[in-house]
């Protein structure tokens, strides 16, 4: 009985194998595509899969290949998160990445070896139109790899103006009139103060991420002294922001179901005026306006108060980057080269606000639009001012990879602010060392 | 060539689970295949299991970045053993294991004596006992995060209706765990009561009317019969469910994520987001942490079992 399956299974065996190395080779072959018989140049294109990012990446080659007809480009999508890290980093280190390709900015590009992996674009003409605080997100002490795909994403606190207004209560720049409003908040009991939402771990981490631009204002070199093991999170200004977490829920100021509500269920709160704040991304304002267009006049956003001076910094993350492989070549390069300087343009930036993108932008070719949400327009103050500055993760290329998680703990009272810092540092650590910095 | 006729090297018997009785000791003797014909097989042995396996251990050594990678020996076991999260994690993976080990034999025992019962539907039942078996995990883990939502799940709002507060079974910290332990007992008892069905079945019937005769109460005959003689299927219920509980991790992933924050993290799960985080070298190190940590418990395990089966 049992020897009589053996080859049975090892003919099923050696079967599969052959239809995956197939399915390997026949791939190779179809991104390898290249000059055809009329003398076009194909190119192949990557972004990830979400449904927006690709209608937009579809807009863009439309009108590219209206302005240059010699030039075909084929979108290629990759899934979104650590699937998608993989895929970049396996297609670069085995020479089979698309010609262009749109990838994260600052601590993530560090991981893909720009120096080894792409062409750099120094020398292209849009790179005069960036504005500088983006280009330490993009560059090496080599030279400068990518463009940006859009504007910068604020992250600070969005709020209920709704809620607000009922209150009398002011937009606060220091921690100390936040906390005031949110305890006034939570007495008048018409709303929950502060919306968490830890069931998608990744929105603790907000509070601490958003609150860096005011560390910076008072500690400029905080990010390097970072990056060279010399600054710690268990120390302050840093200790501050794990602080904050965890008083928001000492406080008692936190929604009910903070511990299983989801994102999309914090956006519904804060829109719904169940909740006066949210630490959050911009991007809730866009999910207003899809998701509960009646609410949107409600919602404003202001930068994380701070604890570390008078005036609140707004924290801005910065897009990602569009990067050209050192395995493109020849005609192929030079196309590459014209798609990538195609999204610098004023066309491209029409482009990007068509899909929904609201800036600020870090390409002076591109302006806020003028029928943008109130919110957006709100946080132009910042700008004005000139109160703004890039977020920790893009200019330090170190991020533990723990942060959700411990922001959760600390933000549940699990773990106290002190513990949770410490935890970091040595996550940190790992990261650093993973990516051979020197002083670790 | 003269491959076909040389071939008299010693007799290298297919694997089985039993070693075939020694014979003709010292004689070589024709061997039943030419060598040759283990080359494909052995060649996928070696291809698929060996080599990575080999290398794996190597990686572990290094940190490794996909690109290249730097031999920086023990380094990483050192942060592996240090890291705050792995303690915990290791802790979990044992209460995890034993909580769904003993769940699963309890109640397959309980269900295979049931479904070999006289019963109403006994076909149907068997069957829906097995169904949660059949079911991705993967999908089984979603569902239940939806009905252990603590405000909008199926179980908690059904508590409601009969007055109690039902608890946050995925967002306590204290319970998450446990909670998911529950779940994958009620998703694989299927398989435990499948083999202890064939346990049960395999005792033979006169043990049980000469008993009944001799006047043993049903307790009796399940304790000082049953019990004994299903010794064997006990020991594959155990083993299964012991490893498949060390390595577990769908469940607790679509579950929890290993949270809230590390709370219901296990072995697997930490090794995955050393993974999905890009530090390769660590989580190699850390997946050989795992592979010993299987075999130093379902090795012994089995032989102990091994031991007492032979006692009997």
């Amino acid at each position: 009985m049992k020897s009589s399956n053996a080859p049975r299974r090892l003919v099923a065996l050696i079967g599969s194998m052959v239809v995956v190395l197939c399915s390997a080779a026949c791939s190779v072959g179809s991104l390898g595509t290249g000059e055809q018989a009329d003398g076009d140049t194909t190119i192949t294109y990557l972004v990830f899969n979400e449904p927006s990012t690709v209608k937009a990446a579809n807009a863009l080659i439309a009108a590219f290949e209206k302005d240059n007809p010699a030039i075909k480009v084929k979108l290629d999508t990759m899934p979104t998160g650590s699937d998608g890290d993989n895929v970049v980093k396996t297609r670069l280190s085995t020479g089979e990445m698309s010609d262009v390709f749109s990838y994260n900015s600052g601590s993530l590009l560090q991981a893909i070896r720009p120096d080894e992996y792409l062409v750099s674009l120094s020398d292209q003409s849009w790179v005069k139109d960036l504005d500088k605080s983006y280009l330490p997100a993009v560059s090496t002490a080599k030279g400068l790899y990518g463009a940006p795909t859009g504007g910068t994403t604020p992250g600070g606190v969005v709020y209920n103006k709704a809620v607000y207004a009922k209150l009398g209560l002011k937009i606060p720049k220091t921690w100390d009139q936040f906390r005031a409003n949110n305890l006034l908040i939570k007495k008048s009991g018409i709303a929950t103060p502060v919306e968490q939402t830890f069931g998608d771990a990744w929105t603790a981490q907000l509070v601490i991420l958003a609150d860096f631009a005011n560390i910076a204002a008072v500690a400029p070199q905080w990010a390097a002294d970072y990056t060279a093991n010399k600054a710690h999170n268990v120390d302050q200004p840093a200790l501050g922001s794990w602080q904050h977490l965890r008083q928001l829920h000492d406080d008692g100021l936190l929604n009910k179901d903070f511990a299983s509500a989801t994102y999309d269920k914090g956006v519904e709160a804060l829109a719904t005026g169940k909740a006066a704040n949210y630490p959050m991304l911009a991007g809730v304002i866009d999910a207003v306006r899809q998701n509960h267009p009646q609410y949107l006049k409600d919602i404003g956003m202001f930068a994380m108060p701070t604890a570390t001076g008078t005036d609140s910094h707004l924290t801005l993350f910065l897009p990602s980057g569009y990067y050209i492989p050192k395995t493109s070549t020849g005609a192929k390069l030079d196309a590459a080269k014209k798609l990538v300087a195609f999204t610098q343009t004023a066309k491209g930036c029409e482009l990007l606000i068509q899909s929904g993108s609201y800036g600020p932008f870090v390409n002076r070719l591109c302006q806020v639009p003028a029928d943008a949400p109130a919110a957006i327009k709100e946080l132009q103050t910042y700008v004005a001012a000139g109160n703004t500055g890039p977020a920790l993760e893009s200019v330090s290329p170190i991020k533990g990879p723990d942060l959700p998680q411990l922001a959760v703990e600390v933000g549940s009272g699990i773990r106290t602010a002190d513990s949770g810092a410490k935890l970091y540092d040595q996550n940190v650590l790992q990261q650093a060392q993973q990516l051979g910095l020197p002083g670790w | 060539m003269t491959v076909g006729t040389t071939a008299v090297a010693p007799a290298a018997p297919a694997p089985s689970e039993h070693p075939p009785p020694r014979r003709q000791r010292g004689r070589s003797t024709r061997s039943r295949y030419p060598l040759w014909f283990l080359l494909p097989g052995g060649g996928l042995l070696v291809l698929l299991f060996v080599v990575p396996t080999a290398t794996s251990f190597y990686f572990s050594l290094t940190r490794w970045t996909l690109f290249d990678s730097t031999f920086i020996g023990l380094e990483n076991y050192a942060t592996f053993f240090q890291d705050p999260q792995l303690f915990g994690s290791f802790v979990h993976t044992l209460v995890y294991a034993v909580i769904t080990s003993v769940g699963k034999v309890l109640s397959g025992l309980a269900l295979a004596i049931l479904l070999n019962g006289r019963i109403i539907a006994r076909g149907y039942l068997r069957a829906v006992v097995f169904f949660p078996v059949l079911v991705s995990a993967v999908g089984i883990g979603i569902t239940f995060k939806v009905l252990f939502d603590p405000f909008d799940g199926l179980i908690n709002r059904v508590l409601g209706i009969v007055g109690i507060d039902g608890p946050g079974w995925l967002t306590n910290p204290d319970l998450a765990l446990t909670s998911v332990a529950m779940v994958d007992i009620w998703k694989g008892v299927g398989v435990s009561t499948l083999i202890f069905m064939a346990g049960l079945v395999a005792i033979p019937r006169d043990y049980y009317e000469s008993a009944h005769i001799d006047g043993a109460t049903d307790w009796q005959r399940f304790r000082f019969i049953t019990l004994p003689l299903v010794g064997p299927a006990t020991m594959t219920v155990v083993i299964l469910n012991v490893i498949s509980g060390l390595r577990s991790f769908e469940l607790i992933w679509t579950m929890t994520g290993g949270g809230p924050g590390f709370t219901s993290d296990v072995l697997a799960s930490v090794i995955y987001k050393k993974y999905q985080a890009g530090l390769y070298g660590l989580s190699t190190a850390g997946n050989v942490v795992m592979f010993v940590v299987v075999a130093a418990i379902t090795i012994p395990l089995y032989r102990w079992f091994r031991r007492r089966e032979v006692a009997q």
